[in-house]
């Protein structure tokens, strides 16, 4: 089987231009953006500045928040999932799982606050109930909702599909053995589709760390996550260099979670990748 | 595998009435003659004929149609290519690292994809409007093309080739006769999928925008930072029926997909 050595170029000719022009050429630039101040001056004054409370405190709120959106999808998504692999139309269910996620996320965030606004839906129903009218729209509840709810389908599909892998054989095995469901899941089930659950964290977490739009439709500006930073450094405040700067911790955060998540092949698998925003 | 009990399919239930929540919300409304999300007056069809008459909005609507045609159609081109040459690529070692560089720009959140992208227009000299957000599109498109190709293309049995270069065919020729028939149903479901990518993005777009030029999602974004309009509900229903067709188009071209590799007698 050989194949001829100019054929193979041909291919590679447009593919790897496309690659340096847009995937190196755009990390080495931050980079090198990261380097220099406002006034174009080459300085180490924005890794400084970085190491400061303000932007230290923003990290750490920033990393604590993707914490918290990723724990509640887990909790949210595995039974989901779990439970649907059980369904009879499976495919199907998982399909209207995944269709509101090809919603454009704009519509979706647009509503909530409807949804959560002071006379929105969920405060008549509070009314109704006797609690009364909160104020639910910018507060971390609905941050955090909200984000949970975009994310749960990225969640949802990589375990569905672990659990889907699992040979059922397994299962039978546990119980024949006189384990109780709880300790089968604990012992075989849970293990087993471990896979899953790290790629899900892994689709939720980083896209987490960045959020920007919805911290500020939902959010109200009360939130700000390292997203948020960058696109206030490189939209408003016009400093690129403090922006490429949190740009570059974030393109490590990203590598250091990838590394400790497992493989750093993430396949886009039948839906959607996660659109951060 | 087992049935659920009556505790999980309510489980189930309150998970898919929240998941579609905010879409019935979006929907019902659009019809509320009232022109708030608070309590419905009367059913009209206003705000649909609101959205017709919005020569603004119906030129970014265009707009984010033609961006996401033709940055799809591109990547696509560019998407096949790059699987073809990674599938040719020999050496293990080059093979991984064209697959790591490949899904940067899949795992990378879009702000850092945007921000980046914003510098380097800036630095070659591109004006920001349509040329950046298309080629911005088409770059953030390419992997994903690649990621759907590429299995189809190893799943294919390269005696395949083999026997067509027997028979006396150029490299050409297997190319059009052979490969790209049978990776065809890959080639399509990258298409839909950077189709659904572009038409969907706002992050990236934000970021190389610029002034004057609007795509869809940045409209919305501005919109409703200003308030609300039941235009934008009119809008959101007839995009959410535009979904749901691309959707359905996409899981039966997946669905046709999965079926062929065994029925074509394409076995050596």
């Amino acid at each position: 089987m050989q194949t001829k050595a100019s054929t193979r170029n041909a291919y590679l000719i447009p593919y790897v231009l496309w690659m340096v022009l847009f995937v190196v050429a755009p990390v080495l630039l931050v980079v090198y953006y990261s380097f220099f101040d406002v006034e174009g001056n080459f300085t180490l004054g924005n890794y400084a500045r970085f190491f400061t409370p303000v932007y230290m405190q923003m990290t750490l709120s920033s990393f604590w928040y993707a914490f918290l959106i990723t724990v509640f999808s887990l909790l949210v998504s595995y039974p989901t999932a779990y439970l649907l692999t059980r369904t009879k139309h499976k495919q199907l269910w998982l399909l209207l799982i995944i269709l509101p996620s090809w919603i454009n996320l704009l519509l979706k965030a647009y509503a909530f606050i409807g949804l959560f606004g002071t006379y929105g839906l969920t405060n008549s129903l509070l009314e109704v109930v006797g609690i009364g009218t909160k104020q639910i729209l910018f507060t971390d509840f609905s941050f955090i909702f909200v984000s949970v709810y975009i994310f749960i389908p990225f969640m949802i599909l990589p375990i569905f599909n672990a659990l889907e892998e699992m040979n059922p054989s397994l299962i039978y095995a546990a119980r024949d053995l006189g384990a109780s469901s709880w300790l089968t899941f604990r012992r075989v089930i849970f293990p087993l589709t471990l896979s899953g659950v790290k790629s899900g964290c892994q689709a939720v977490f980083i896209p987490a760390l960045s959020l920007f739009m919805i911290t500020r439709l939902i959010a109200g500006n009360r939130v700000i996550t390292l997203g948020t930073a960058i696109e206030q450094h490189f939209l408003v405040t016009q400093d690129w260099g403090m922006g490429s700067t949190i740009a570059v911790f974030l393109i490590i955060a990203m590598a250091i979670i990838m590394f400790l998540t497992g493989s750093g092949k993430k396949e886009v698998r039948n839906g959607k990748k996660r659109k951060a925003v | 595998m087992g049935r659920n009990g009556k505790l999980s399919n309510v489980y189930l239930a309150v998970v898919f009435a929240i998941l579609y929540a905010p879409i019935a919300y979006l929907i019902f409304y659009s019809f509320n003659s009232g022109g708030h999300m608070r309590g419905f007056e009367g059913f009209t069809l206003e705000w649909y004929r609101e959205v017709f008459a919005d020569t603004r909005l119906l030129i970014i609507v265009l707009n984010t149609f033609i961006i996401a045609l033709l940055s799809s159609a591109i990547s696509t081109m560019l998407g096949v290519a790059g699987a073809l040459a990674i599938y040719h690529v020999r050496r293990k070692r080059t093979k991984n690292t064209l697959l790591s560089l490949n899904n940067v720009l899949i795992v990378s959140p879009d702000v850092i994809i945007g921000a980046s992208f914003l510098i380097l227009f800036t630095m070659i000299g591109i004006k920001l409007g349509f040329t950046s957000v298309l080629l911005s599109h088409i770059a953030f498109s390419v992997p994903i093309v690649v990621i759907m190709v590429l299995p189809k293309l190893q799943e294919m049995s390269p005696t395949l080739m083999d026997a067509a270069r027997d028979l006396g065919a150029g490299s050409w020729q297997i190319l059009t006769r052979v490969v790209l028939p049978y990776v065809k149903p890959g080639i399509f479901a990258g298409f839909f999928m950077a189709l659904t990518y572009s038409l969907d993005d706002f992050a990236v777009t934000f970021f190389v925008t610029g002034n004057g030029y609007s795509t869809l999602s940045v409209e919305i974004y501005s919109r409703a930072r200003q308030g609300v309009s039941l235009s934008i509900n009119a809008l959101s229903t007839l995009l959410f029926l535009l979904t749901v067709l691309l959707v359905v188009g996409y899981y039966f071209i997946n669905r046709r997909a999965a079926k062929t590799p065994a029925g074509r007698g394409l076995r050596p």
